[in-house]
């Protein structure tokens, strides 16, 4: 990864999470991908530390019409990508998105900007899209 | 700017497929949710990093020597599904060195470092889609997805397209390898005529005299979905 790639804006806020296994174990090969077009065009890459599963970015905290951040999950053992969403607000997660699901999409402030994890596998696997 | 783009799920290889072993804990068990597209999905990024030079295209001539190896062009157009070229856009490969070593701290398995080659390399297509490689022919090389596992000689793919939906990372293969019929990774693509696809085609009209063999390799990606109104055409 290169540097800089993972700040997309450098006023932004710091959104970080680890992404876990089926056993619960962190992926520490993972790189993700952030897209969202509020408040503007943004894109971010961001990739686990080796031995960890820890990503981090710097980003804008997306409002308007299309509250969310589209992120891409890559990794060994993923024959494809997977897609999820980030939302910052629970009444922006939409109606088709299962209720009993919808709490693995919402970020949470951490008092030092924002924790999002994700689950590829699990009792409370993150919600991935057919995109 | 499309509206929304094609799906087609079978195109794509299966995430939950048992003999390729890593893949038991990190595919999702519970149903993938329709996501209708919206502006986030049919827009994109354009370029990620620098714009490409004429020296990312040519991993032959990125350190002071040259690489050890079978020098070969692989070239090609990035289409979509539609027919249309996708112009513009960053085609980002990496590969193993001629003897199947890649540069990453995780790969040690007992085959040379080649000082010449760190296999990375970026280009733009042009106006009419086309992208072009200069490289040197990657190795085969063993991982421990199973007893004398070996992936075949491959490249592998990054296209951001044009927009998030089109999205796409796979790996090109080289004809006549014989590793195919053992690999799960290339046996993961279920239709054979979609695996047949992943396999670059010798050119000899492409290929350099006393310079280098050349190999083409098309890649399409999802095209716009045909809005009511073209269809009743």
């Amino acid at each position: 990864m290169r540097e800089g790639e993972s700040v997309a804006a450098p006023d932004g806020v710091h959104i970080r999470g680890t992404v876990y296994d089926g056993d619960g174990a962190p992926v520490p090969d993972a790189l993700l991908e952030f897209w969202q077009v509020s408040p503007r065009e943004l894109f971010a890459r961001g990739s686990c530390e080796p031995g960890e599963g820890d990503y981090e970015i710097v980003t804008l905290v997306p409002g308007g019409e299309q509250p969310w951040i589209d992120v891409s999950v890559f990794a060994r053992g993923m024959l494809n990508r997977v897609v999820t969403r980030i939302y910052f607000v629970p009444d922006d997660v939409p109606d088709f998105v299962p209720a009993e699901r919808r709490a693995t999409l919402i970020a949470h402030d951490d008092g030092d900007g924002y924790r999002f994890d994700i689950r590829l596998q699990g009792p409370t696997e993150t919600v991935f899209f057919d995109v | 700017m499309a509206s929304s783009y094609v799906r087609d799920p079978d195109s794509q290889p299966p995430l939950d497929h048992p003999p390729y072993k890593s893949t038991a804990l990190r595919h999702p068990k519970e149903p993938l949710v329709y996501l209708p597209h919206e502006v986030t999905e049919v827009t994109g990024p354009q370029l990620i990093g620098p714009a490409p030079g004429e020296l990312d295209a040519d991993l032959t001539r990125q350190h002071d020597g040259e690489p050890i190896g079978e020098r070969i062009t692989i070239s090609g157009r990035v289409l979509d599904t539609a027919g249309q070229p996708v112009r513009e856009t960053l085609v980002e490969i990496w590969q193993a060195n001629s003897a199947g070593r890649y540069l990453h701290q995780r790969d040690n398995w007992p085959a040379p470092l080649d000082p010449n080659f760190s296999g990375a390399g970026r280009c733009l297509t042009d106006s009419e889609g086309r992208y072009s490689f200069t490289t040197v022919k990657p190795g085969p090389y063993p991982w421990g997805n199973h007893e004398n596992a070996w992936r075949p000689a491959h490249v592998h793919f990054s296209l951001l397209g044009q927009a998030f939906a089109q999205r796409l990372v796979t790996q090109m293969y080289f004809p006549g390898d014989p590793l195919f019929e053992f690999d799960p990774i290339f046996n993961s693509v279920r239709d054979p005529k979609a695996r047949e696809r992943m396999i670059a085609a010798f050119s000899m009209d492409e290929t350099q005299p006393d310079w280098s063999i050349a190999y083409e390799w098309d890649i399409v990606l999802r095209g716009p979905e045909a809005t009511p109104f073209e269809e009743s055409h």
